[in-house]
């Protein structure tokens, strides 16, 4: 009932067209994801999409004319980061002509094309039918990850906001996607050897300028990227095992890309090296099962281990019609060790970190972007829903095409039933 | 409502009545003993019973595998260990009637991948069991889970893939060892995409939904046609019998000296041949007997309704469309028809006939009068969290006004998976008499934060969260600690 209230106040509030101006969100529990932790009964005042003040008398310094939202004590947080996905650039995986989230160049192990100027930020479609269905369970951004298809270099991608806006690339965060690990081995020849030979060959290629040679792994347009990720760019590769994360985090060191770790089922075994090398590890804390022999170490405290070592940790499930599910994952973690607002911190602040974005997302902080949720309980746990998401300031109609089937079919039913 | 006397009759039957099916002649018996343990008195639990009650501050009393007494202030027998459970919450075991463990095991290497036979699109002559490898560690995380029954099936490649079997998630070293005593099998089917994609791409049928249909009629006309040689062998096997019983009766009396007369008598008592066994239609000739119990994957409406017109054509009974991500539109269809949904509570849009997934599914299926709404897995993580796939199917009921309570959302867990197993005599509920599988949990299971502290099985504790050292450990990962230790 209370939701409803809400709703239909969000409803009025977003037709006069007061969001963009000034609203605020009264007594709520607000979990900052920033140096403020948890505040009970406060404010957050929003004006023109931007969070211009908080805290428990906050509201009183709004114009007069303000909006009002009565969060009647419920808890409040940043919105939350979907993990790396492939949402607005597949609508069913089974089906290829819905998807756009990897190149495949057919080119073979021995005579290998690599493209690392591909950006699947520009395949991008905001009215995806994925992105309602995600947005209403309180994922407000997400990072485009573009899968690797027959080569170890997958290409680029970024972080984009979930409001149906065309225009949705976060500046700055752009990011260079490697596959390391056994999978990368498969498409380097058959050896995890030849993926560094091969990343030795394209970095030596991309450090001379001018146009590629006979037998070169990168065009232009290529070396031209990968030029400019060895000077301190952000590099995310995918890989489990101990071993090939040491590696892989000593690589990227040496030829100056700053490495992310993606997977990691294993990195608890190298905590102390990733926290003093101050790698972050994009994980999916579910993940115990020695699903393949990269991932024999595979546990459900990786999450809990890591931050007690000092590693930054964000979440992600990797999966696309089911990002909404990361908030499942964060509480999971906390359930086997992780503090609860490390949890919260691994999908929301730490991850927009982790992709140059800490500056304007990921926390609820005077100057951030207004993306916010208004939760029915627990943001964590798994019988609570968002009552009320916000994006850049304005009020999401909590609708995907998954409410409207259940509408027309949960009437139907009732009515059935009554009878 | 089963019957009481149903229920007395396993009670006093107990694993024999098993044992004497096997000395039957079923082949691959089970080796299943349940243990023997001291008896446990779990003290002033919140019991949430599997058959839609919820009972407070509740004891309950575990003996001789069994469940001897649920109530309040019951003494404890002597040399009975006894668990304080004050905050704690208990349940029947948990039961997913869909796992691939064991067949599509951890790791996923080509040599451990075993679960379908995707060679030809009607495979009904494989059991599951024979690609079960019992080392597979997703058993341990299962039950670390509360999981103590699961059915494993064949893959969905095929239009009907093989039998499944029933085990009792307990370590062993075989698999007749993990096998459910008595437990009828199961047999898999699959609608839509997957097997017509799988032997579209093989340009052979089925390639289209109507070639899937085409595929398991005929499969069952087969069935019906080798029943009736059978049942004319058995006719011509019965008369002989009465010939050769009469002749030899009346045989000394009526001396004949004859020679042309003897040699006809005893061409008359030639005994028929049987006809040769072919174990497909072996199986499918079970089902329409109704000893083989039909679990079926299905996503969509219309071909739940299509399918339930094929058994009945063939007279055979579905017990439960798997997957059933479109079991919503038509719940009132399948409560009249007393048919099981099984469900995922959120999976979607994987592909096309997963794009109608909503989160309401498992909520509104159990909306109706006499209904069965069940919440599998189909997958070695899903399996670890199935109290948790129920508690946000009840979230997102309570949001529409399907207001589920956690004593009878268990039985999506519990008493409506044994159901669709036809076992619901013996295990999912904690009554007096039923098998000792139960869970303890530090808090309400319908919450994130909930973990299974004891799982025991048959009244045996088989996972103790509290001693990690008593926890079962697959083979596989024995040695790992001394390859990762630091020189």
């Amino acid at each position: 009932m209370k939701s409803l209230c809400l709703t239909a106040l969000i409803a009025a509030l977003a037709a006069h067209g007061a969001a963009a101006e000034e609203f605020i969100i009264r007594g709520a529990v607000v979990h900052t994801a920033a140096a403020q932790g948890t505040l009970k009964n406060a404010d957050v005042v929003v004006r023109g999409g931007m969070i211009i003040a908080i805290g428990p008398d906050a509201g009183s310094s709004g114009t007069p004319n303000a909006t009002i939202v009565d969060a009647k004590g419920k808890e409040l947080t940043p919105g939350l980061f979907g993990g790396l996905t492939d949402l607005g650039l597949e609508e069913i995986a089974a089906e290829a002509q819905t998807v756009d989230s990897a190149a495949n160049f057919k080119s073979p192990a021995w005579d290998q094309q690599w493209r690392p100027e591909l950006d699947v930020t520009s395949a991008f479609n905001p009215r995806s039918f994925v992105i309602p269905v995600t947005r209403i369970e309180g994922i407000t951004w997400t990072v485009l990850a573009p899968g690797a298809a027959d080569s170890i270099m997958a290409g680029q991608g970024s972080a984009v906001v979930l409001d149906g806006r065309y225009d949705a690339a976060l500046t700055g965060s752009r990011t260079l996607f490697v596959q390391m690990g056994s999978a990368g081995a498969r498409m380097a020849g058959g050896t995890r050897a030849a993926e560094y030979m091969l990343l030795e060959q394209a970095i030596q290629e991309a450090r001379v300028a001018g146009p590629a040679g006979p037998g070169a792994l990168l065009h232009a347009a290529g070396k031209e990227t990968l030029a400019r990720y060895l000077m301190g760019g952000r590099v995310v590769f995918q890989v489990d095992r101990a071993a090939d994360i040491l590696s892989v985090v000593k690589f990227a060191e040496r030829h100056g890309m700053k490495p992310v770790i993606l997977g990691g089922d294993e990195a608890w075994l190298v905590a102390k090296d990733l926290a003093k090398s101050n790698v972050p590890v994009i994980l999916n804390p579910l993940n115990d099962l020695p699903a393949d022999f990269d991932r024999l170490g595979a546990t459900l405290e990786n999450a809990a281990r890591l931050q007690r070592a000092g590693v930054r940790i964000a979440f992600s499930s990797g999966d696309t019609p089911q990002a909404r599910l990361v908030r499942q994952l964060a509480g999971n973690a906390v359930a086997h060790g992780l503090p609860w607002e490390s949890a919260l911190a691994a999908i929301t602040s730490t991850p927009a970190d982790i992709f140059g974005l800490g500056a304007t997302h990921g926390r609820i902080a005077v100057g951030r972007s207004a993306d916010l949720v208004l939760w029915s309980g627990d943001p964590l746990e798994v019988t609570t829903l968002a009552d009320q998401v916000w994006i850049a300031g304005h009020p999401i109609d909590m609708k995907s095409r998954q409410t409207e089937l259940r509408d027309r079919y949960v009437e139907k039913l009732k009515a059935h039933q009554a009878r | 409502m089963h019957s009481r006397i149903a229920l007395l009759l396993w009670v006093t039957l107990g694993v024999f009545g098993a044992s004497n099916l096997c000395a039957a002649g079923e082949p691959f018996p089970s080796t299943y003993r349940a243990p023997t343990g001291t008896p446990v008195l779990i003290q002033g639990a919140t019991v949430l019973t599997g058959t839609g009650e919820r009972l407070d501050g509740t004891d309950i009393l575990i003996a001789d595998g069994r469940i001897q007494a649920v109530g309040k202030g019951l003494s404890a027998p002597a040399g009975a260990r006894i668990v304080d459970a004050r905050t704690k919450w208990v349940t029947p075991g948990i039961i997913d009637i869909h796992s691939h463990l064991g067949v599509y095991a951890s790791p996923a290497v080509n040599g451990l991948d075993d679960g379908n036979e995707a060679t030809s699109p009607v495979t009904s002559n494989v059991w599951a069991e024979h690609s079960v490898w019992p080392q597979d560690p997703g058993f341990e995380t299962a039950l670390e889970g509360g999981v103590t029954t699961l059915q494993i099936l064949p893959g969905s490649a095929n239009l009907i893939g093989g039998r499944s079997v029933v085990v009792k998630n307990v370590q062993a070293a075989t698999y007749q060892a993990m096998k459910f005593p008595g437990a009828a099998y199961g047999l898999k089917m699959a609608c839509g995409e997957n097997p017509k994609r799988v032997y579209g791409e093989k340009h052979q049928a089925p390639s289209t939904r109507m070639g899937n249909v085409a595929g398991y009629r005929q499969a069952f006309a087969d069935a019906q046609d080798y029943q009736q040689q059978w049942d004319k062998y058995h006719r011509e096997l019965a008369e002989y019998d009465k010939k050769k019983a009469a002749a030899s009766a009346g045989g000394p009396a009526k001396k004949t000296t004859d020679k042309k007369d003897k040699d006809a008598a005893d061409k008359e008592l030639t005994p028929p041949s049987p006809p040769k066994r072919d174990l497909k239609l072996e199986t499918l000739a079970e089902v329409m007997k109704g000893n083989i119990r039909v679990h079926m994957h299905c996503y969509r409406s219309d071909e739940m309704a299509t399918m339930l017109d094929v058994a009945d054509e063939f007279g055979f009974k579905i017990v439960a469309f798997h997957h059933a991500v479109e079991a919503y539109k038509i719940a009132d269809r399948l409560a009249e028809h007393g048919v099981c949904a099984a469900m995922w509570a959120d999976w979607w849009g994987f592909k096309m006939e997963a794009f109608d997934g909503v989160q309401e599914n498992l909520a509104m299926v159990d909306f109706p009068e006499r209904s069965c709404a069940i919440v599998h897995s189909d997958s070695a993580d899903g399996i670890q969290r199935l109290n948790q796939e129920a508690a946000k199917a009840m979230a997102h009921g309570s949001r529409v006004g399907l207001t589920v309570p956690p004593e009878r959302a268990i039985r999506w867990l519990t008493a409506n998976p044994a159901k669709s197993l036809g076992l619901e005599d013996r295990i999912g509920t904690l009554e007096v008499g039923k098998a000792a599988d139960v869970v303890i949990w530090n808090g309400n299971p319908f919450s994130v934060y909930a973990l299974a502290e004891h799982v025991f099985i048959d009244g045996a504790l088989k996972f103790d969260r509290t001693h990690p050292a008593t926890q079962p450990r697959s083979d596989f990962l024995l040695g790992r600690h001394i390859a990762e230790a630091p020189l």
